[in-house]
C-alpha cells in the first residue's frame, strides 16, 4: 500500500513493532485521561458536599450567569469535537489537507470558546464577582455565602479553561506536524491521542455546563 | 511552664487511669500488646530459626522447590482475619463508650485558641488552663476553636478530640480519681502547640460548687487581677521580662516608641495596649508575625483594666553586676 | 571494559538529556541520596533539639520548620520516588526483558518534574519557610504567614513526576514484556511495581487538585477550606488523606517487591507463594483506597465512618500479613547465605512485623484514641517507612550495585553498616513507642520533664543510624571506584537481569531473551 506521508513514521527504537508502539500510546492516553478525571473528580465531589450543605448559595450564584453564553460554548465544543474526530478520519483517508482543515476549525472552536469565557469572566470581575475574599459585589442583596459560589466557578472553569488552553496548543502542534504531511493511514496515533484529550475536555464542560448554569 | 504534670507519669509507661472508661481502654491495650508480642516472636523467631538452621552449607546446596502449601496458606489467612476481626470488634465496642454522652451530664465549654484552653462554666464562671470537675460526675465537654484545628486530649482519661474552628465537637468522661491531670494540644497548631497545656483538676463536689460561685479576683488589687489574667491567658506567648518568646516581652514595653511591620511608629500608651488586646492585626511591631487570636469580646472591663496596669508595673529588671 | 550504558557516551548533557532508563535510573539515585542526606540533617537536628526538656538550642518556630523540612522532603523528594523511579526505572526493563521503558522521553521528563519541583518547594526558604508539617492541614495552612504556597506548588509539581512514573511502568509492563513473559512469569519486584503504579496514576491526581485549591486559598481566599467564609477544614483531611494513604503504600509496596527478590536470591530457593504475593500486592492496592479515614479517627466525623474505616483497615492486614508468611516459607529448607543484602532483608522482616502489629493496633479504634497523634505514631510509622522502605532500598542497592556499576562493595563493612543501622534504628524509634503511651504528642519542640529519659536515648540512637549511613556513604563510593569487578551474576540469581552484562549495554541485552519458566526457578 503506498502511503501518503512525506517522511514515513519510524518505530522507536525500543518496540519491535509499530502495532506494539501504537499500542503503548493508546494505553498511555488513556491512563493520562483517567489521572485528568480524578483531578477534575476531586473538585465535582467538593461541588457536590457543598451544594447540599447550601443549596440555596448555588441556586442565585447560578442566577449571575448568563445560560445563554453556557449554552453557545456548548454547542461550540461540541462541533470542535466533531471537527476534530473528522480530522482523524480523513488521516486515516489519507486525505492529508481535509484533515489538515478540520484541525484548523477546532482551533479555531478553541478560541471562539475562549474569547466567550473571557467575555463572562470580565463581565463578572467588573461587577465584583470575584472569588471568596475578593468579592466585592453590592448591587443588590445577596446571600451571605455566595462567595463560595463563586469559588467552584471560578476554580472549576479556570482548571476546565486551561485544559482547553493546553489542547489548542497541542492542536497547532498537530497542524503543524500535519502541514509537514507526517500523518496518513499508516501513522495518526497523536492525532487519534491529543483527539481524545479533546474529547475528555469537552465532555467535562458537558458536566460543568449543567452544573454551573442549570442549578434548579 | 511546665508546673504540671502533678501525678502523671510517675512511671515511664500508661499514666494512671482516672475514669472507668480508661481501665477498659488499658484492658484492650494489654491484650493488643500480648498479642502482638506473640506475633512478633513467632514470627521474628521463625526467620531467625531458619536463618541458623538453613544457612548454606555448601556452593553445591540444591533446596526443594516448595512453590506453595494451600492449607498452610489457608490457616495463616484466615487466623489473622480473625484476630483482626477479634480487636476491630473490641475496639468499636470501648469506642462506642467513648462516643455516648450522657443526657444528664454536666455541660462545659472549651474554647481552643493559639495556645490557650479557655472553660466557661453554665453559672458564667470562666476559667483558662485549669479545668474544674467534680469526682464522679459525668461531664460533657462541648468544644470549638477560636482560629485552627486544635486537639483535647487526657492523657490519664484516655479520650482525644480534635476542636474545629467553626463548629462544635464533644468529649465526655466521669472522673473517677481527684488530683490534677495534664492536658495536651494534640493538633499541630503553629509555634505554642507544645505549650498549649492545661490541667484538668479533679474535686469532691461540695469543694467544685464552692469554686464555682467563687470570685477569683476577690480581693485583689487591679494590678493582681491584670497578673492573674496574664498568667492563664498570655504566657504561652509573652513573659513578663524582655526575653522574647512567640510575641514581644512585655517589660518596659509602656512608654517605650514601637516600630510597626506597615510602617509608622508610636510610644506605647494604654489605648495601644487595648487595641493590641483586642484586635492584635492592626499595628504589628516589626519582626513579629501576625499570629495572635484577637481578644475582642474575652475579656471584662476589670480584666482589661488589670492588664493594662499589670504591664506598666512590668519595668525592666536592673542587672545585678 | 566493554562498551555498556556508563561509557557508551561521554559529557554532563549526554547524562541530562539521555532517554535511557538506566541512566534515569542513575539520576534519580543521585538525587534521591542527596535529597536523603538534606532530610536527614533534619532529622538529626530535631532529635538534637529534643535532647533535653525546654529549649536546648533552637526555638519552636525553627523547630517547626525542621520538622516540615524533614517529613516533606523524606515523604515527596525521598520515600515516594525513592524506590520505583531509582531502582524500579533500573531494573523494571531489565526484569522483564524490554530494552526501554514504553515512553523513554515523559520518563526523563517526569525526572525534570521532581527537580523543578524540589527547587520550587525550596524557594519557600526565601518566604520564612514553612512551618505546617508535612500534611499542610488547614486553616493553619491558610493562615501560617510564610513560604507555604511555594512547598504547596512544588508539592504539586513533584506529583507529575510520580504520575508519570507511574504511567510509564503500567504501559512498559503491558506492552513490553519479553517474549513468553505472561504477567504470572513476571518478578514480583515488576508485580510490586505493577500494583504502586496504579496507585501513583489513581491516587496523585487527587492530591493535585487538593494542593491548587489549597495554593487557591492562599492567593485568592477560595474559602473552600476556610471556616471564616463558610468553607470545612475537615474536608482538607479527607482529600489529603485520600492520595496520603494510598502514597503509603506507594512507598511501602516496592520495599515489599525488593524483599521478595532478595529472599529468594539468596536463599537459593523459589518464591513460596507466588501468586498470593502478587494478588496481595494488588490487593494491597485495591483496598488502599478505602482506608483514609482511619487518620481522623477523633476529628470528629461520624463514628459509623470510623468504625467502617477501622474494618477496612483491618483488612489490608491480611494481605500484608501473607507477604510476610511467605517470605519466612521461603526461607524453610533454603539454603540462605548472609551476605549484605540479605541482612538488611532480614532487617526489614524484623522491623516490618513491628511496624505491621502496631498498625494493626492503631487500627482498632479505642486503641488509636489514646495513642493518635502521639509519639507510638511517629514510631510506628517509622518502623514502616525506614525500618521498611529504607532498609529495602539500601538492601535493593546493595543487591543491584554489581549490575548498576559492575563492580562488588566490601562486603566487611556492608554488614558494618546493617549493625549500626538497624540496632541505631531501634534504639531511636523503640522508646518512643513507650512515649506515645505515656502521652506525649507528636510535632511537640518542647515535652515535660518526666519523658526526658527515653528522649536522650532516642537521640542517641539517632547519632547510631546517621553513623550507619555514613558508612554506607563510604561503601558505594570505595566499591565505585576502588571495587572488584563483578560478574554478571555474582549472587547466582536467576531473573532475567542477571542474564546481561554488568554493567548492561545501551539496549540492555545482546540478544532480546525468551522467557520459558517462571521467575524463580532454581535448578
Amino acid at each position: 500500500m503506498s502511503t501518503v506521508e512525506a517522511k514515513p513514521h519510524k518505530v522507536a527504537h525500543h518496540f519491535d513493532s509499530a502495532e506494539q508502539e501504537v499500542a503503548a500510546s493508546k494505553l498511555g492516553i488513556w491512563l493520562f485521561l483517567c489521572t485528568e478525571i480524578l483531578m477534575f473528580g476531586g473538585l465535582f465531589v467538593g461541588y457536590a458536599i457543598y451544594k447540599r450543605m447550601y443549596p440555596e448559595i448555588f441556586l442565585q450564584g447560578s442566577t449571575f450567569l448568563d445560560w445563554k453564553l453556557g449554552a453557545l460554548n456548548t454547542v461550540v465544543l461540541l462541533v470542535s469535537s466533531l471537527t476534530m474526530a473528522l480530522s482523524i478520519y480523513y488521516a486515516q483517508k489519507g486525505q492529508s489537507s481535509k484533515s489538515t482543515s478540520c484541525l484548523w476549525l477546532t482551533l479555531l472552536c478553541g478560541f471562539i470558546f475562549m474569547g466567550v469565557k473571557y467575555i463572562e469572566y470580565s463581565h463578572k470581575l467588573h461587577l465584583g464577582l470575584a472569588p471568596g475574599a475578593f468579592f466585592s459585589y453590592t448591587e443588590t442583596a445577596t446571600l451571605q455565602g455566595l462567595p463560595l459560589y463563586f469559588s467552584f466557578y471560578y476554580c472549576m472553569t479556570g482548571l476546565h479553561g486551561s485544559h482547553v488552553l493546553a489542547g489548542m496548543v497541542l492542536i497547532f502542534w498537530l497542524i503543524i506536524r500535519s502541514h509537514k504531511k507526517h500523518f496518513g493511514p499508516s501513522y495518526y496515533t497523536p492525532l487519534e491521542c491529543v483527539g481524545l484529550f479533546w474529547h475528555l475536555v469537552d465532555l467535562i464542560w458537558i458536566y460543568l455546563f449543567p452544573l454551573l448554569y442549570l442549578v434548579e | 511552664m511546665l508546673y504540671l504534670l502533678i501525678n502523671s507519669a510517675e512511671a515511664a509507661w500508661l499514666p494512671v487511669a482516672a475514669t472507668d472508661l480508661a481501665k477498659e481502654v488499658d484492658q484492650l491495650i494489654y491484650f493488643l500488646l500480648e498479642i502482638s508480642v506473640l506475633a512478633s516472636i513467632l514470627v521474628i523467631g521463625g526467620f531467625v530459626y531458619f536463618s541458623i538452621r538453613f544457612r548454606r552449607k555448601s556452593e553445591a546446596d540444591k533446596p526443594p522447590a516448595i512453590t506453595h502449601h494451600y492449607l498452610l496458606e489457608f490457616l495463616w489467612s484466615f487466623i489473622p482475619f480473625v484476630i483482626f476481626m477479634f480487636v476491630f470488634g473490641w475496639g468499636w465496642l470501648v469506642y462506642d463508650k467513648m462516643r455516648d454522652h450522657p443526657k444528664n451530664a454536666l455541660e462545659i465549654h472549651v474554647y481552643g485558641q493559639m495556645w490557650n484552653w479557655d472553660f466557661v462554666y453554665k453559672n458564667g464562671r470562666k476559667s483558662s488552663r485549669v479545668l474544674t470537675v467534680p469526682v464522679d460526675k459525668p461531664v460533657k465537654l462541648i468544644m470549638s476553636s477560636r482560629d485552627v484545628i486544635h486537639s483535647f486530649f487526657i492523657p490519664s482519661f484516655r479520650i482525644k478530640q480534635d476542636v474545629l474552628p467553626g463548629s462544635y465537637t464533644a468529649l465526655s468522661f466521669t472522673a473517677r480519681k481527684k488530683g490534677k491531670f495534664p492536658v495536651f494540644c494534640a493538633e499541630f497548631c503553629g509555634a505554642g502547640h507544645s505549650s498549649m497545656l492545661a490541667t484538668v483538676h479533679v474535686m469532691g463536689l461540695r469543694e467544685w460548687e464552692e469554686w464555682l460561685v467563687k470570685d477569683p479576683y476577690k480581693g485583689m488589687s487591679i494590678s493582681q487581677i491584670g497578673e492573674s489574667v496574664f498568667q492563664k491567658s498570655c504566657t504561652a506567648c509573652h513573659t513578663a521580662t524582655q526575653e522574647k518568646r512567640i510575641g514581644p516581652g512585655l517589660a518596659g514595653l509602656f512608654g517605650a516608641k514601637r516600630e510597626f511591620e506597615k510602617g509608622g511608629s508610636l510610644v506605647v500608651d494604654e489605648n495601644y495596649i487595648r487595641e493590641s488586646i483586642l484586635n492584635p492585626s492592626a499595628r504589628v511591631v516589626k519582626g513579629y508575625g501576625n499570629m495572635m487570636t484577637p481578644f475582642a469580646g474575652l475579656l471584662q472591663e476589670e480584666e482589661m483594666t488589670g492588664l493594662i496596669e499589670y504591664i506598666k508595673s512590668l519595668k525592666i529588671e536592673q542587672k545585678d553586676k | 571494559m566493554s562498551v555498556n550504558y556508563l561509557n557508551e557516551k561521554k559529557g554532563l548533557t549526554s547524562w541530562l538529556f539521555t532517554l535511557d532508563h538506566k541512566r534515569i535510573g542513575i539520576l534519580y539515585m543521585i538525587t534521591v541520596f542527596t535529597f536523603f542526606l538534606v532530610g536527614g540533617v533534619f532529622a538529626l537536628l530535631m532529635r538534637l533539639e529534643l535532647f533535653g526538656a525546654g529549649e536546648t538550642f533552637i526555638p519552636a518556630s525553627v523547630y517547626n520548620q525542621f520538622m516540615t523540612f524533614h517529613g516533606a522532603i523524606m515523604v515527596f523528594m525521598v520515600i515516594i520516588p525513592g524506590i520505583p523511579a531509582f531502582l524500579g526505572n533500573f531494573f523494571l526493563p531489565l526484569q522483564i526483558g524490554a530494552k526501554d521503558v514504553a515512553f523513554p522521553r515523559v520518563n526523563l521528563l517526569s525526572w525534570y518534574c521532581l527537580i523543578v519541583g524540589s527547587i520550587v518547594a525550596l524557594c519557600s526558604l526565601f518566604f520564612n519557610g514553612v512551618d505546617t508539617g508535612w500534611t499542610f492541614y488547614t486553616p493553619y495552612s491558610i493562615r501560617t504567614d510564610n513560604g507555604t504556597l511555594w512547598v504547596v506548588l512544588g508539592a504539586f509539581i513533584m506529583g507529575f513526576s510520580s504520575i508519570l512514573t507511574g504511567l510509564n511502568f503500567i504501559v512498559t509492563v503491558h506492552t513490553l514484556r519479553a517474549k513468553g513473559m505472561g504477567f504470572f512469569q513476571l518478578p514480583l519486584f515488576v508485580w510490586s511495581l505493577y500494583s504502586t503504579a496504579i496507585i501513583q496514576v489513581l491516587a496523585t491526581p487527587v492530591l493535585a487538585i487538593t494542593l491548587l485549591l489549597l495554593s487557591a486559598e492562599r492567593i485568592m481566599g477560595i474559602g473552600i477550606f476556610d471556616p471564616k467564609l463558610g468553607g470545612d477544614p475537615v474536608l482538607f483531611q479527607h482529600f489529603f488523606w485520600f492520595y496520603s494513604h494510598p502514597a503509603v503504600y506507594i512507598m511501602i509496596l516496592p520495599a515489599m517487591g525488593v524483599i521478595s527478590e532478595l529472599i529468594t536470591t539468596f536463599s537459593r530457593k523459589t518464591i513460596f507463594g507466588y501468586k498470593a504475593i502478587a494478588f496481595s500486592s494488588v490487593g494491597i492496592a485495591a483496598v488502599s483506597f478505602f482506608v483514609w479515614g482511619h487518620h481522623m479517627f477523633v476529628s470528629g466525623q461520624s463514628e459509623w465512618v470510623g468504625v467502617l474505616f477501622s474494618f477496612l483497615t483491618m483488612l489490608v492486614g491480611v494481605p500484608t500479613a501473607i507477604k510476610v508468611f511467605n517470605w519466612v516459607a521461603t526461607m524453610y529448607q533454603g539454603s540462605i547465605k548472609f551476605d549484605t543484602p540479605m541482612l538488611y532483608a532480614n532487617g526489614f522482616l524484623f522491623l516490618f512485623v513491628i511496624g505491621g502489629v502496631t498498625g494493626i493496633m492503631l487500627a482498632t479504634l479505642a486503641f488509636d484514641v489514646h495513642v493518635h497523634d502521639t509519639y507510638f505514631v511517629v514510631a510506628h510509622f517509622h518502623y514502616v517507612m525506614v525500618g521498611g522502605t529504607l532498609m529495602a532500598i539500601t538492601g535493593g542497592l546493595y543487591y543491584w550495585l554489581p549490575k548498576m556499576f559492575g563492580r562488588m562493595y566490601n562486603e566487611f563493612w556492608g554488614r558494618i553498616s546493617f549493625f549500626l543501622i538497624f540496632v541505631g534504628f531501634n534504639v531511636t524509634f523503640f522508646p518512643q513507642f513507650i512515649l506515645g503511651f505515656m502521652g506525649m504528642p507528636r510535632r511537640y519542640h518542647d515535652y515535660v520533664p518526666a519523658y526526658e529519659p527515653l528522649n536522650q536515648l532516642s537521640t542517641f540512637g539517632s547519632w547510631m543510624i546517621g553513623l550507619g549511613f555514613v558508612v554506607v556513604f563510604f561503601v558505594v563510593l570505595q566499591a565505585l571506584f576502588k571495587g572488584e569487578k563483578a560478574s554478571s551474576n555474582p549472587w547466582g540469581a536467576v531473573t532475567l537481569e542477571w542474564q546481561t552484562d554488568s554493567p548492561p549495554p545501551h539496549e540492555n541485552f545482546h540478544k532480546t531473551p525468551v522467557v520459558g519458566k517462571n521467575p524463580y526457578e532454581y535448578s
